[in-house]
């Protein structure tokens, strides 16, 4: 599929992996980190416009509502360059929301199109069948003013997950179990393909999940390809005609791995890596002060559900900081309506406007020296979420809010 | 040809160590070289010098995709980074910004950090141990990609590409 893609949009008739193309993307993206540096390289060209202000998209959400002056004024670099270039796709904080949960929610990715993000979990709208990684702020820069990026094409490894999905697993679990078995490195300059009878089961908001952490395993990309559930989740957003592709009959897949996930445990990445992956049993008990539920890998409108389900009706444990943050503004809404943040606040957690906040170690709980915090974020390398010697636990979900309310990482029967 | 003392890091570095987050609030590769490393080496910036060369295991550079990490190490005047592999987001946006980076299959993670130097010959990817004579190869650049490094990075080189084409 990647490889159709790619030839389509660098006028061949074919590529092979390995191949070196220039490609036309469709949508560029940049955040409040890594978009002040491509504007000051974008500046270098001395372009007075920008190639395509609909094929930009501009989301201050790392260090927003910002932080401290710093944070100001970055954000103000991103206004600005906003404002002079008739952005059209800029996000102020108010309509902001976490980036890979907000373009598939507004619209903005469908199948079949080239999107590059200076976010290394640009993969993430591989779920719907487009091609999206991750670049820097020059790649972002270049797109900007000529709507062009260079790429190698990848080969692609496939994953296959059969079985009937076991309560409490989300795509959660199976994308850690999959960076488990294949490491960080696992799938290094290579597409993942991810398919089998539990992602044809498994939804858009689980999908995404799966494919936000593919960067995780080293991967350039990873998707699935469209079915209806992706032709359901486009309905009402994408206004625009798309044709999806797919992978030929033919095709060659350079590794295939199969899973059975029918007896699969809840999975748990240790600290520091988030490929030291165990089944929640082997974390059983260890001590947490820190649970945080958000991120672009699990703040969507599925996930919070779960952990509504687990948490309504009990109280987080005294010595925990439950931290939720929905990962956009209409996420945020439909919790409220659908009574899931009355279910977290008079659980006594911390519900945040939309941010990256602690994901990646911003603001908006940071932790102390010693402390330890499971996530339902995508990375725990050392620091990440605060000081040198803290330390972050990875899960889904389920496992985050039982675990907040029993005071130690548990499976989520536990507190039920 | 460059040359410099080494300092040697392990596998699996990600842009966390490199550079933390907090730091990001700066685009400036001098300050962001104030905290090179301040992950993994605390006292890396106290100690690197212009012209340093950074040795790395596998898969140097993964996790997030900010530029501030090449960047901080080109800002701290390391003239090159030799690692068995790399992330890819790491890799182009060093090709991008030009910073020089090899990828050596040989096991060089024995030199002694701050002692050690190497000689490097970037075009034939050819690097020398100077108080040994051991010679390394390293896998030299596609000519796409040397091209970008030989321009100073990517936004030098699609100017070039601009103003050839400009009628
Ligand atoms: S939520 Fe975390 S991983 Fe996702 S974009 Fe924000 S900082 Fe990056």
């Amino acid at each position: 599929m990647v490889e159709k893609i790619l030839a389509a949009k660098a006028g061949k008739d074919k590529v092979l992996p390995g191949d070196l193309v220039n490609v036309r993307v469709d949508l560029a993206l940049g955040n409040d980190i890594t978009a002040p540096v491509a504007i000051k390289e974008f500046e270098r060209f001395g372009l007075d416009r920008v190639f395509d202000p609909e094929k930009i998209v501009l989301v201050p959400d790392h260090f927003t509502p910002n932080k401290d002056i710093a944070a100001a004024e970055q954000a103000m670099v991103l206004r600005c360059f906003a404002e002079k270039h008739a952005i059209k796709h800029y996000y102020e904080v108010g309509r902001m929301g976490i980036e890979h949960a907000l373009l598939p929610e507004q619209g903005l990715i469908w199948p079949g199109a080239v999107i590059i993000g200076a976010d290394s979990h640009t993969c993430t709208y591989g779920a719907l069948g487009a091609f999206a990684t991750g670049v820097g702020s020059t790649d972002l820069a270049v797109a900007m003013a000529i709507g062009e990026a260079w790429f190698k094409v990848p080969a692609t490894i496939r994953f296959e997950y059969n079985g009937l999905m076991p309560r409490w697993i989300g795509g959660k679990d199976l994308i850690l179990l999959t960076i488990g078995r294949i490491g960080v490195e696992g799938a290094r300059y290579r597409a993942m393909e991810f398919t089998g009878t539990a992602i044809e089961k498994l939804s858009m908001d689980g999908r995404m999940t799966m494919t936000n952490m593919a960067i995780e395993a080293g991967g350039k990309c990873g998707y699935v390809q469209p079915d209806q559930t992706t032709f359901d989740y486009l309905e009402g957003r994408v206004t625009q005609p798309y044709s999806a592709v797919y992978s030929d009959d033919d095709v060659v897949y350079e590794q295939t791995f199969s899973f059975d996930i029918t007896d699969l445990e809840p999975q748990i990445a240790f600290p520091p890596s988030p490929d030291n992956v165990y089944p929640v049993s082997e974390a059983a008990g260890i001590e947490i002060q820190q649970v945080v539920i958000g991120s672009c890998t699990n703040g969507r409108i599925e996930d919070l559900r779960v952990a509504a389900a687990v948490i309504k009706g009990k109280k987080v444990h005294p010595r925990i900081r439950l931290l939720v943050i929905p990962a956009t503004q209409r996420i945020y809404l439909q919790a409220l309506e659908e009574g899931l943040l009355t279910a977290f606040i008079e659980a006594e957690a911390a519900v945040s406007t939309p941010t990256c906040g602690p994901c990646l170690g911003g603001h908006m709980g940071i932790l102390a020296r010693g402390e330890k915090a499971l996530a339902t974020t995508n990375r725990n390398f050392t620091g990440r979420m605060g000081h040198p010697e803290s330390e972050v636990y990875l899960s889904g979900p389920a496992v985050a809010a039982a675990s907040a309310i029993a005071g130690k990482i548990v499976h989520p029967e536990e507190v039920l | 040809m460059l040359e410099g003392r080494v300092w040697v890091f392990g596998d699996n570095i990600d842009t966390d160590a490199i550079i933390p987050a907090c730091y990001l609030s700066t685009v400036e590769p001098r300050e962001l070289a104030q905290h090179l490393m301040e992950g993994i080496k605390p006292d890396f910036p106290g100690v690197v010098q212009c012209g340093d060369i950074l040795i790395a295991g596998s898969n140097f550079g993964c996790g997030s995709s900010r530029e501030h990490a090449p960047l901080s190490i080109k800002g701290a005047g390391i003239s090159c980074v030799i690692a068995r592999s790399f992330a890819r987001i790491f890799y182009r946006n060093s090709i991008n910004i030009g910073l020089p980076i090899l990828e050596c299959p040989d096991d060089l993670s024995t030199l002694t950090s701050g002692v050690d130097r190497l000689q490097v010959n970037l075009d034939q990817g050819l690097i020398t141990h100077i108080q040994t004579g051991c010679v390394y190869q390293a896998a030299p650049f596609p000519p796409f990609m040397q091209e970008i490094i030989n321009c100073g990075g990517l936004v030098e080189y699609i100017k070039a590409r601009l103003n050839s084409e400009a009628p």
